[in-house]
């Protein structure tokens, strides 16, 4: 199928973008990797009647490392560029370990970080990794800014805090504590599918190997990435044994979540993924964090 | 409607500079397909799942199907037109195909040499598990990929023996 009429325009300046997200808040639909959009676009799913391409505005795909170490991405930087990045990988392993799962290659090399946030959908990896690294997201707009932390962001089923007007530009990522480790898994029907279940899990431990902090946040689940936050916190103060872990997977999975059955997967099944998935994760994460 | 308005399009097709006028919501598979005649980029699903469509832009191998043609605007497409070797011939690539039997009805073929393409640029000495990983996004209904991954796996060693 192909898509509906629709303006086009490509800014080649922030400064226009906003310009024309503010003068027509309510029919602009932005453009950036597009292989969500277009999918959309071509089953006639969104019929925008504006597009307004930002892929032709210089230097909103930067990975540069802040002062204090923060890691920022440009909410433009293809998923396929920060897979292959060296700051990435150093600095947050967490989301290395989840781009080989988006999608395929082809589509990585188009598609964005901003992008993946900006569209929410529930069973994206980027949007889990964002919230269990505690990004903070820049929106811009005509005249202004604003930081919004990503547990702030995601509001639901392709929700999120952005205002007509808004644009998503850049995205800060704490650095990694000392001891800590990440985890990311999933399970689809074939790889680069969307995620039947998935989990990313992040763990620090203070010297003596106990638990200071965990992080379990679940995706496919629910309308958004869910923070199973009472499981991950029942973690800390103690050491991440077996028993413990095994424990905060049941709970995540019978208490933290309300899958939706579907085609390709029960409600049951769904609960019984994530159990799993989120004890091998918080298990990885914990050899990971005592390695570093 | 407003949006009928041609917007142009000057681009890099197959190392010839091209440039036509065209609807914004056209996309660079039919770009290709339509208006160049460029009909060797094949069109499956238009949502990006079965990899029929893929072509190199500006060498990294995309989805035509995501992408408008205005966005090629002062890009460089290589479709499969591109691949063939001198007076019609089969570039090595399409023949390590041909002798391995690494198509049957040839639909995904133009999207997976294309990927491949891309691949042996950067992998000149690929694994079999690599190979597979760089075939995950092309659907082959046909081969069951064994005689895709044997042909790919025999293009790149003629690479390297010259």
């Amino acid at each position: 199928m192909k898509p509906a009429p629709f303006d086009y325009v490509a800014p080649r300046s922030l400064d226009e973008v906003l310009e024309v997200l503010a003068e027509r808040p309510d029919d602009a639909k932005v453009l950036a990797g597009g292989q969500s959009l277009i999918p959309l676009l071509n089953f006639r799913l969104a019929q925008p009647t504006l597009l307004v391409d930002v892929n032709r505005l210089p230097g909103l795909d930067g990975v540069a490392v802040a002062s204090d170490g923060e890691l920022r991405l440009g909410a433009l930087a293809r998923q396929g560029r920060l897979e292959r990045d060296p700051h990435v990988a150093e600095r947050a392993p967490l989301l290395a370990a989840a781009l080989p799962h988006v999608a395929h290659p082809q589509i990585r090399n188009r598609g964005t970080l901003g992008g993946s946030l900006a569209h929410a959908d529930p069973a994206a990896e980027l949007p889990a990794v964002a919230l269990a690294l505690d990004a903070r997201l820049r929106l811009a707009r005509r005249g202004g800014e604003r930081w919004v932390a990503a547990r702030d962001f995601f509001r639901g089923l392709f929700a999120t805090a952005l205002e007509p007007g808004e644009l998503l530009v850049e995205v800060a990522l704490p650095p990694p504590p000392p001891r800590s480790g990440f985890a990311f898994l999933e399970v689809a029907r074939r790889h680069g599918d969307y995620a039947l279940a998935g989990v990313a899990a992040a763990v620090t431990l203070d010297e003596r190997g106990v638990c200071r902090r965990a992080r379990l946040v679940l995706l496919a689940v629910g309308d958004a990435p869910v923070d199973a936050g009472v499981a991950a916190a029942a973690l800390a103060g103690g050491p991440l044994d077996v028993e413990r872990i095994a424990e905060a997977a049941r709970h995540a999975a019978e208490s933290e979540i309300d899958p939706v059955g579907d085609i390709h997967a029960s409600a049951d099944f769904k609960r019984h993924l994530i159990r799993v998935l989120a004890a091998r994760a918080l298990a990885a994460a914990r050899l990971r964090a005592e390695a570093a | 409607m407003s949006g009928a308005r041609r917007l142009a399009v000057r681009a890099e097709i197959n190392g010839r500079a091209v440039a036509r006028e065209v609807e914004p919501r056209r996309l660079l598979s039919d770009f290709l397909r339509h208006d160049l005649g460029l009909t060797g980029t094949h069109v499956g699903c238009e949502h990006g799942v079965c990899g029929a469509c893929t072509v190199l832009l500006d060498g990294e191998p995309v989805r035509s199907c995501l992408l408008l043609a205005v966005q090629a605007d002062g890009h460089a497409v290589e479709t499969v037109e591109a691949l063939g070797g001198e007076q019609g011939a089969l570039g090595p690539l399409q023949e390590a195909f041909r002798r391995a039997h690494a198509l049957q009805c040839g639909f995904c073929t133009p999207g997976i040499l294309t990927t491949i393409t891309a691949f042996l640029r950067e992998h000149a000495e690929p694994t079999e598990a690599e190979v597979r990983r760089a075939l995950s996004g092309n659907l082959c209904r046909c081969t069951g990929y064994q005689h895709i991954v044997d042909a790919v796996l025999a293009a790149a060693r003629s690479r390297r023996d010259g």
